[in-house]
């Protein structure tokens, strides 16, 4: 590369950046902002001018049910991933292996039933949940969230087992194995990592999830992050922004941290996907 | 095959055949019941007459909850926002994902760092995002405002003077035009990723021929890259407008659907209609008519799967 060119790589590559972290940016900046300073709109605010303060952060885990949205989030968030893994696991296997051309090919059809807009289906899934008597439970989003996260992970998984070479698990067969021990004893260790990102992307997508929570949940004690946030710290026209945005950066962190490091197995994914 | 040579127990399962619908039936009929059955009640739904004090499906109405919809006049601005919200989304992402993906298509030092930040916007959960953007955006201390009366654009004797605020979500045009930056913003990784997996699967010889031949950046970029993407841009685009297309996350913790009712959509105006004012049949009439753009995108990808196979 020549020296403008470097110039301009690099340049664009910054200001995509800025982008992309700018709202996370100034969400850490302002956690730490007394009040005053905070709203003083004449100052610069990306700057302290009475000093940092830890106040706002404290009062999110200690005066807010934050601590229990967290909760309830990691619960489902548990319950989530082994439904997802326990369905969609098998599933991609057989449809990558078992089930002949048609089931190899099946990715793209797959990711459609994860597009299915959940704005569409809120309305009757609230129905049947409240026909279950499960709707003001975390009961009734650990029933639903997997209708998001076994198309998406099997999806994922599809093309992880697709990429394993077949004379594997052939060879095993051969030595003896039952197809099952095949999948088992040596399909299932080689899509290991496959396995691990769908455990981060199965958590994160039913983190983000609104509208179920918006929907089927209403009693403060079964609130997820998502929605119990913005419910519970911004109250008519009152908002504790300081509060709001330490909410955001602690889940934030470890969140994009997680993607960060799928980032390639993502790729991957979507390389296997696209070639049918 | 193995088949003929396993024999008790495993027999039965060690068909590939049964082995296979085994493996596949628990994620089908799961599927099935809570996708399936949902979309079909959400049809039936539509044309009864349930609200959230009777939810069960009952009296079939016709076309009435439709004509309803359609008659009242947030029905015009909600879908004519969400398409523009949509398409003014894919526009911006097309081009900045096309740049994204041509730049973390080359090696370069710190890129595991540069690929953590882009992917920060679709790792955090939409409402969590939303609400950062909600501040970012704030009427009277938003940092931008701030850096745009520094610039000389804001304030007395500015550019857009003498305000010293843009409102951005407290007038109709701006509010929409920052629910579709949200939304670039939201969807690019994950367009990104789509192309940028499209652009790694690019046969390295082109590239090396368009060098051989003295191709600049922009002229490869045209001449070559760009063409081979086309599949995949159509699939980053159908995947991401969809996605756009059926959130109601940004609009319903940003602009709330305002000022007034000017920036509604169509997913949250459902979600208002059916839960908030109990009126579930007729919420569902709304959502539905975000069922056309699931088909097109649908059948516009499945020709896409199936005519890449026989390439």
């Amino acid at each position: 590369m020549g020296a403008v060119r470097a110039a301009g790589f690099y340049a664009t590559l910054f200001l995509l950046s800025l982008f992309a972290v700018f709202p996370a940016l100034w969400a850490v900046i302002t956690i730490f902002k007394k009040s005053a300073d905070l709203y003083n709109a004449r100052s610069n605010p990306f700057l302290y001018h009475p000093g940092p303060t830890l106040k706002h952060a404290l009062y999110l885990f200690q005066h807010t049910q934050f601590p229990v949205f967290a909760l309830n989030s990691l619960v489902i968030g548990a319950c989530v991933v082994a439904i997802t893994l326990v369905l969609a696991v098998p599933a991609a296997y057989a449809l990558a292996r078992l089930t002949g051309h048609w089931g190899e090919r099946s990715g793209m059809a797959i990711f459609l039933v994860y597009l299915v807009p959940p704005t569409l289906l809120f309305i009757p899934l609230y129905q049947m949940v409240t026909l279950l008597g499960l709707a003001n439970t975390i009961w009734a989003l650990v029933l639903v969230y997997p209708t998001i996260t076994v198309p998406f992970c099997t999806w994922l998984l599809l093309g992880f087992f697709k990429s394993i070479p077949r004379d594997l698990d052939e060879a095993a067969m051969i030595d003896g194995c039952s197809r099952f021990t095949a999948f088992w004893k040596v399909a299932l260790p080689q899509a290991l990592p496959g396995i691990g990102a769908c455990v981060v992307f199965a958590f994160s997508l039913q983190l983000s999830d609104y509208i179920y929570a918006a929907t089927f949940v209403t009693s403060t004690g079964a609130m997820t992050i998502s929605f119990g946030v913005p419910t519970a710290l911004i109250r008519g026209d009152v908002f504790f922004w300081q509060s709001l945005m330490a909410a955001n950066v602690v889940v934030a962190i470890p969140l994009t941290l997680g993607y960060g490091l799928l980032f390639d197995k993502l790729v991957m994914g979507f390389q296997s996907a696209e070639a049918g | 095959m193995a088949d003929g040579a396993a024999a008790g127990n495993d027999a039965l399962v060690d068909r590939p055949g049964m082995l296979g619908v085994l493996m596949l039936a628990p994620a089908v009929i799961y599927i099935a019941a809570f996708v399936g059955i949902p979309f079909v009640l959400a049809i039936l739904l539509s044309f009864s007459s349930a609200t959230t004090g009777n939810p069960s499906i009952h009296g079939f109405v016709g076309l009435d909850n439709f004509i309803q919809v359609v008659r009242e006049p947030q029905f015009v601005t909600a879908l004519v926002n969400s398409v523009i919200v949509t398409f003014g989304t894919l526009a911006l992402l097309l081009v900045l994902a096309t740049l994204e993906s041509e730049l973390l298509a080359r090696a370069f030092r710190g890129k595991r760092l540069v690929q953590t930040l882009l992917i920060l916007p679709w790792a955090m959960p939409a409402s969590l995002a939303a609400i950062s953007w909600l501040w970012l955006l704030d009427s009277q201390f938003s940092p931008l405002d701030w850096i745009f009366r520094q610039a000389g654009i804001l304030g007395p004797g500015g550019l857009f003077g003498p305000a010293r605020h843009f409102y951005y979500l407290g007038r109709t045009d701006l509010a929409i035009a920052s629910v579709v930056v949200i939304n670039v913003w939201r969807m690019l990784p994950l367009a990104t990723l789509i192309v940028l997996a499209g652009r790694l699967s690019i046969p390295r010889d082109l590239f090396d021929q368009a060098a051989i031949d003295g191709a600049g950046f922009f002229r490869t970029l045209f001449r070559i890259t760009v063409p081979a993407l086309m599949p995949v841009l159509l699939v980053a685009v159908l995947f991401t407008g969809l996605l756009v297309f059926g959130d109601m996350a940004v609009v319903a913790l940003t602009t709330h659907g305002g000022p007034g009712h000017s920036s509604q959509i169509i997913p949250y105006w459902a979600y208002l209609k059916g839960i908030e004012s109990g009126d579930l049949s007729g919420g569902a009439a709304v959502a539905l008519f975000m069922l056309p753009a699931l088909l097109v995108v649908s059948v516009l990808t499945l020709r896409f799967a199936y005519r890449s196979q026989e390439a």
